[in-house]
């Protein structure tokens, strides 16, 4: 079957200047789609595009295997959720969810029968004969998702849907996205600066930056592998750590040399041979390092550090040092012994680790 | 303890306060007062016979209060040759005045829409020459603007002089409308689009009824404009379509035999009533109005 979502060499200019640069993305029908990046890197722009809301500049977009390069934006079959919910401030709830139906000539009973079924779907019967003035943020969020939803499109589009709710409700709503996905088995493209939710919604990330697209991936492709230095900056919280280091192969395996501000330096053994440049930025997720009996792994190797902050966290504990010049993160165990300003046990897990050139920042393994 | 300490200074600058707020009202009042003596001169001088004008004092109240004049200036005032008062004239303006306005309301919101939300090439010179509209004056436009009715063959009509004062008027309501409608986020156009809406459905179902606040402006500023306007309606008009600032000036000039300056002064408020009105009516919602921001979604 043809991909829902095909765009191929796309290109997009406001003036003489580029947004968009050579974006190559195809998504399969069910597939929940999360664009990701830095606010304007160009994912409003590229959704857009995806909705006929504003012309390509070069290169092709389908839907559904048609081209829509002269397709208008109401013969897409998509539906948009925006981030200022873009309701109809005049118009009641059922008014705005009915108004692409009465628009499209959907007859009465039809257009009522549908918005008691998304009503009911999104838990708004009681608000239907309000005005968008008259409710909460999340109410009008649910409203916005019941404009769209009433629509049963090829496509959903959403612009931010969450980023103006408030941190709990925004935890709620992105539960109900995602299992709506789930009960509908809808196609869906998420724009998210968020790289939480991205994370927790998508089946596959785009992760963007400056209008060209860093990294295609799953959610794990894009945590454990990270493309650059880029993407493994941006995704993950508390970021991954980006220690330069020095690297010598022995044979056996390559030896790992990250400076300290006193002492010798730290030397660990990857015992995979990789073939690594002598200078490297190594990328540790702060949960592979950790202490030693903690981390039984195999590939964990221990080193002694001072420790020079601890930050509690509920669940967990994490320790702040400095190695090769930065600021390293390490993700404890609650229970941790550690204090600042003294010397700390620490395993760092090689298994998971990223190598990154430091001039071009791609990735080296 | 501390309220006493701090008592004295602080009663003075209160007394001072209470002296200067009277001092404040008392200019106003005299302010107000200069602007309405024109206003009560002439209702008094309106009610007044002729006779008690001529031998009484300007200031003083009518000591017999007669309707007479009123009636001489809506139906029986002479201008020039014929003699029926104002109310044909009153009721030309009103033919002029009420569909000008509408117009000239009409397309300024729809030229006000397509540059806030429908961006063509060369939308900002467009709108820099309907801005350069405003301020173009009366005077210039006038022989122009008559050869062009006499080649569309409605010179010295009322549809002529709507025409004109259309033409004259769309600078403004375009202005008033673009300015808006940017305060309207365009992710409300974008949604329509998307829910298959085309241009005019979106400018019917979502713009117009926000514009409630911004079209009350348009028609008290159009409606103002377009009944007070005499240059126009003295250069464009013929016997018979000539608007109620004409006849009044008719009336006022006409030298033969005495003048009445009580049908004088009828005939000017009858000219100034609907103004009047419009802004008693309307007047709050054009303050609302010129200060109206976004649509809050
Ligand atoms: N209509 C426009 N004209 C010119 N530049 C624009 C326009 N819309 C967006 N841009 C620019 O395009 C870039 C990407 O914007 P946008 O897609 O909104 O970013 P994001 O949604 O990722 O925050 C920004 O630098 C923005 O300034
Ligand atoms: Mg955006």
């Amino acid at each position: 079957m043809a991909p829902i979502l095909d765009i191929k060499n796309l290109y997009k200019n406001y003036g003489a200047v580029e947004i968009l640069k050579d974006i190559n993305v195809s998504i399969e029908q069910g597939e929940f789609l999360v664009l990701v990046g830095p606010s304007g890197c160009g994912k409003s722009t590229l959704l857009n595009c995806i909705a006929g809301l504003e012309p390509i500049t070069r290169g092709e977009l389908h839907i559904g295997g048609r081209n829509m390069t002269d397709v208008s934006p109401k013969n897409r079959d998509i539906a948009m959720v925006f981030q200022s919910y873009a309701l109809y401030p005049t118009m009641t709830v059922a008014k705005n969810i009915t108004f692409g139906m009465k628009v499209r000539g959907v007859d009465q009973a039809t257009q009522q029968e549908k918005l008691q079924q998304v009503a009911r779907q999104l838990q708004i019967e009681q608000l239907l004969n309000r005005r968008p003035g008259q409710l909460s943020g999340g109410q009008r969020q649910r409203v916005a998702m019941g404009r769209a939803l009433v629509r049963d499109p090829k496509l959903f589009l959403f612009d931010e849907p969450l980023s103006n709710l408030d941190a709990k409700l925004r935890v709620e709503m992105r539960t109900e996205i995602k299992e709506l996905h789930q009960r509908l088995g809808a196609s869906m493209v998420y724009v998210t600066h968020d790289q939480i939710e991205a994370m927790t919604l998508a089946t596959k990330i785009v992760v963007m930056k400056g209008g060209v697209i860093q990294q295609i991936g799953s959610p794990a492709e894009i945590y454990n592998r990270p493309a650059n230095l880029f993407v493994a900056d941006f995704m993950g919280n508390p970021a991954m750590n980006l220690i330069p280091a020095k690297t010598r192969a022995n044979g056996v395996g390559t030896k790992i040399e990250i400076a300290r501000k006193d002492g010798a330096p730290i030397v660990l053994t990857d015992t995979q041979n990789r073939n690594l440049p002598e200078d490297v930025i190594l990328g540790v997720r702060p949960e592979d390092i950790g202490e030693p009996d903690h981390r039984a792994s195999q590939t964990a190797q221990a080193a002694e550090c001072m420790v020079d902050i601890v930050e509690p966290a509920g669940a967990d504990t994490f320790v702040v040092m400095q190695l090769g010049g930065k600021h390293v993160t390490a993700r404890l165990h609650s229970e941790t012994s550690a204090q600042p300003g003294k010397r700390q046990q620490l395993a760092f897990d090689l298994g998971k680790v990223s190598y990154f050139a430091p001039d071009t920042g791609q990735r080296l393994n | 303890m501390t309220d006493f300490a701090i008592a004295p200074p602080r009663s003075q600058s209160r007394a001072v306060r209470i002296g200067l707020r009277w001092l404040l009202y008392v200019i106003l009042g005299l302010f107000a007062l200069y602007y309405l003596l024109p206003l009560f001169v002439m209702i008094t001088t309106s009610l007044k016979s002729l006779e008690e004008i001529r031998t009484g004092d300007l200031m003083a109240l009518p000591r017999e209060v007669t309707f007479d004049a009123w009636k001489t200036a809506w139906s029986g005032a002479c201008t020039g040759i014929q003699c029926d008062g104002v109310k044909p004239y009153f009721w030309n303006s009103v033919l002029i005045a009420v569909p000008a306005v509408l117009i000239s309301t009409l397309i300024g919101a729809m030229n006000g829409y397509v540059v806030a939300h429908w961006h063509f090439r060369g939308a900002n010179i467009f709108f820099a020459l309907m801005l350069f509209g405003c301020f173009i004056p009366f005077q210039v436009v006038l022989l122009p603007m008559a050869r062009v009715l006499g080649l569309m063959g409605i010179a010295g009509t009322i549809p002529g002089l709507i025409f004109v004062h259309v033409i004259y008027g769309i600078g403004f309501t375009t202005l008033f409308f673009r300015n808006y409608y940017v305060t309207i986020p365009s992710e409300l156009s974008k949604a329509a689009k998307v829910d298959g809406a085309g241009f005019l459905r979106i400018f019917w179902s979502i713009f117009l009824p926000l514009s409630l606040p911004i079209i009350v402006v348009s028609i008290i500023w159009q409606f103002t404009q377009i009944w007070n306007d005499f240059l126009f309606g003295v250069s464009f008009s013929q016997a018979g379509t000539q608007p109620i600032t004409v006849a009044l000036n008719n009336i006022v000039n006409s030298t033969t035999g005495v003048k009445e300056y009580n049908v004088d002064m009828a005939a000017a408020i009858i000219a100034a009533l609907p103004t009047l009105l419009v802004y008693i009516v309307a007047g709050k919602y054009f303050i609302r109005g010129l200060t109206a921001g976004s649509v809050k979604g």
